[in-house]
């Protein structure tokens, strides 16, 4: 099957750092991949070339058979990609269910005159509009909480309210920006029961950025590796576990044996 | 003890038939009659005026706000609203119509400050030149009818005064295109430079207007444009006001200018009630989430599909086109408009409403509007006027002896407008950084609630979840 997203020798440099540096990754819809590494490998770095916030220097990202490169962030949304942040950016004045309201704004057909007239189709559609977002709390297992302020919410619960409203606007792919950092364990169980039934209840393809290895290793099938910009490695769980390449970037090079790394290099 | 818990049980029973609506509502009105009484009964040549008149106008108008916070019945509170605006102070104005004069000069500063509250309140975009939106609506009507405008009045493009409830259109219509030409390079920039920015646009176009008067004379410069058309008075109007002069044996000696305020009146609360409901309605849909949004986090409000851009020029075109139809009704009310009218410290009063009131609540602005105003316009001018009274007929305080004529005319109250503002603003900077009537979130979700604390219980979630978790931690051990 054609990857969902396909993103070709993806290139970007902050002055002299090369944050990614040639990066080719391929998502198969229906998925859930990781991407892992150190830190500051440029994972973030990439989820932020893919939604449009940065721009790639060189490079080409597919996304559902359309380029992503020179969109904005709102357009890349509307065409199916939606992500949550690493530093929970909820809007936290608002409500929950405001909250999960925003992220359809790429779904609702929008008209000042509507607005203003109060048509019958503007009304249908705030009817379906509140109801849509309470479904979605229910879905991430926040039902009746949708009228507290967000601000409000104990973390592991804004986490949920930010999947919650990145799913707001029926994305085909949903990049997860450590989602489960500072979580307790109950937590972390309980975000990546939340995940597969992302994929498996909702159809929609899942890539996280994550740290903890249990979740990685727990419910992803397809992981990438990143260390300094590059891809070091990609694979099933199992063959990332032994790849002497990623022990090296996480534990240095004594712990993995001594590997060459101008023949690792060839790898890429 | 026993007194005390009587004191306590007896706060309590007042305070219950406080909450009940025929009590509430009794006093409601016997409040609004008080004041009505007192302000009715109150004679200009009386020593006092200025003082007593500065006490009661101000609780009047403030009843609007008391009645909506009030718990009594809905019709109820739009019955009191309605007397109050097309009954009383209608009344009042004819008995002394500087009291019109007035309301009318809140209802321009209410509207100024919905429309500041759209694009400071809901979308966060703090602008300190918005008074340049009201210039450029004032002007459109303003170039157009008076003669003083060389331009126009040679080329014949003047307009009779009846053109001006197409000219409001007009006025809203330029004032947005003036609104997004202004923000299309100007949105790129956050928060202090945005600021810096308007401020710099705001006095652009009062400087433009201080010199186009060459080489083509559009705005007279600084003399300003003398002599703007007035809507005509409908004879219903007038013949109105003739029938309740007979009716209450009031003697009206200028039949013709008091009509002609009455319509600025009733033209005045018309706009104000529709920008009401123009924002209550922006407030409460799609595009007003979206400002929110912006407001609390753009990078995320982008990420989650809000066009900013769009949206923030949506929010200057709406804020500007408030200001423009708001200049129209402030040029033909004051038949002048020059570049004087449109400040700095305009564009900050107005800022100070909407902070005062509660950013981003709409009847928090309006609170916002009505106390700033008033405070400028009647407060500090009555207690001006009073000390000047008593300076005349030498009063003397008792006890104390002190001579009101001693009193230095540099420390007149009217001149401390800028301290109190300054004062005010820093007060509440210190007690309510949120405003008098902070807005609070919409609850939306309430009637699923019960519903789906029931779901809750029945669905068997948490315990599909467990062997999820024993097939996952196996493996991460061995990782």
């Amino acid at each position: 099957m054609a990857p969902l997203l396909d993103v070709r020798n993806l290139t970007k440099k902050f002055g002299g750092l090369t944050a990614v540096n040639n990066v080719t990754i391929g998502i198969e819809p229906q998925s859930i991949s990781a991407i892992i590494g150190p830190n500051g490998a440029g994972k973030t770095t990439l989820f932020n070339l893919l939604t449009g916030i940065y721009k790639p220097d060189t490079g080409t990202m597919v996304f559902d058979g359309h380029s992503l490169v020179g969109l904005r962030p709102d357009q890349v949304n509307a065409a199916g990609m939606s992500r949550t942040f690493q530093s929970i950016r909820l809007f936290h004045g608002m409500t929950v269910l405001e909250n999960v309201m925003v992220g359809m704004h790429s779904r609702l057909n929008i008209s000042l005159f509507n607005t203003l007239t109060r048509t019958a189709g503007f009304n249908r559609q705030e009817v379906h509009v509140k109801q849509k977002a309470s479904d979605l709390l229910r879905f991430v297992g926040l039902a009746g909480k949708g009228d507290e302020v967000s601000r409000n919410l104990p973390y592991g619960d804004q986490r949920r309210v930010e999947i919650a409203r990145a799913l707001a606007s029926d994305p085909k792919l949903i990049l997860l920006d450590e989602p489960t950092a500072g979580m307790n364990p109950q937590e972390t169980v309980d975000a990546m029961a939340l995940f597969r039934r992302v994929r498996d209840e909702l159809g929609v393809t899942v890539v996280l950025i994550e740290h903890d290895m249990r979740v990685v290793m727990g419910i992803s099938e397809h992981i990438s590796v990143l260390d300094y910009g590059q891809k070091i490695a990609e694979g099933t769980p199992d063959e990332i576990r032994s790849n002497p390449r990623v022990i090296e970037a996480y534990l240095g090079r004594r712990a993995a044996g001594v590997v060459e790394p101008e023949t690792s290099a060839e790898v890429n | 003890m026993a007194v005390k818990s009587v004191q306590q049980s007896s706060r309590a029973t007042v305070r219950a038939a406080l909450k009940r609506p025929a009590v509430a509502g009794g006093l409601l009105v016997a409040y609004i009659l008080v004041a009505v009484l007192i302000l009715n009964s109150l004679d200009r040549s009386n020593l006092w005026f200025p003082f007593y008149s500065t006490l009661t106008f101000p609780a009047l108008v403030l009843s609007p706000f008391i009645i909506l916070a009030a718990p009594v019945r809905g019709w109820f509170k739009g019955a009191l609203i309605v007397a109050l605006l097309f009954l009383i102070i209608p009344y009042l104005g004819m008995r002394d119509s500087s009291y019109l004069e007035l309301v009318i000069q809140i209802c321009i500063f209410a509207g100024l400050a919905l429309g500041l509250n759209i694009v400071v309140g809901f979308a966060g975009l703090l602008d300190l030149g918005y008074i340049a939106f009201f210039a450029v609506g004032a002007y459109t009507w303003a170039m157009f009818t008076s003669g003083a405008s060389t331009v126009f009045n040679i080329n014949g493009w003047l307009v009779s005064g009846s053109a001006f409830y197409l000219f409001i259109f007009l006025g809203i219509f330029v004032a947005a295109i003036v609104g997004i030409l202004l923000g299309l390079p100007v949105l790129r920039l956050r928060g202090d430079y945005l600021a810096i920015v308007t401020l710099g646009f705001g006095e652009m176009i009062r400087v433009i207007a201080n010199n186009l008067d060459q080489p083509i004379n559009f705005t007279n410069g600084s003399q300003g444009l003398f002599g703007v058309g007035r809507p005509p008075v409908p004879f219903f109007l007038r013949d109105g006001v003739l029938t309740v002069e007979s009716a209450l044996g009031l003697s009206i000696t200028n039949v013709d200018p008091l009509s002609q305020q009455l319509l600025f009146y009733f033209i005045a609360i018309a706009i104000i009630g529709i920008i009401i409901v123009v924002a209550r309605r922006l407030d409460n849909s799609p595009i007003g989430r979206a400002w929110t949004a912006i407001r609390e986090d753009e990078v995320a409000a982008i990420a989650m599909g809000v066009p900013l851009v769009r949206m923030k020029l949506l929010a200057f075109a709406t804020g500007a086109s408030f200001a423009g139809a708001i200049g129209v009704i402030y040029a033909a009310k004051q038949t002048f408009v020059s570049p004087e009218s449109f400040s700095l410290i305009q564009s900050i009063s107005i800022l100070a409403m909407v902070i005062v009131g509660g950013m981003g609540g709409i009847r928090g602005t309006l609170l916002g509007a009505v106390i700033v105003t008033m405070l400028n316009l009647l407060v500090l001018k009555n207690l001006s006027l009073q000390i000047n009274a008593l300076r005349n007929v030498d009063f003397v305080i008792p006890i104390i002896n002190y001579h009101i004529r001693d009193w230095p005319t540099q420390l007149e109250p009217a001149k401390y407008e800028r301290l109190i503002f300054g004062l005010l603003l820093i007060v509440m900077m210190i007690f309510r950084p949120a405003g008098l009537l902070p807005e609070p979130r919409r609850r939306m979700e309430l009637q699923e609630k019960d519903e789906e604390i029931v779901d809750e219980e029945i669905s068997p979630e948490a315990g599909d979840e467990q062997p999820v978790v024993s097939a996952v931690r196996p493996d991460a051990e061995q990782a």
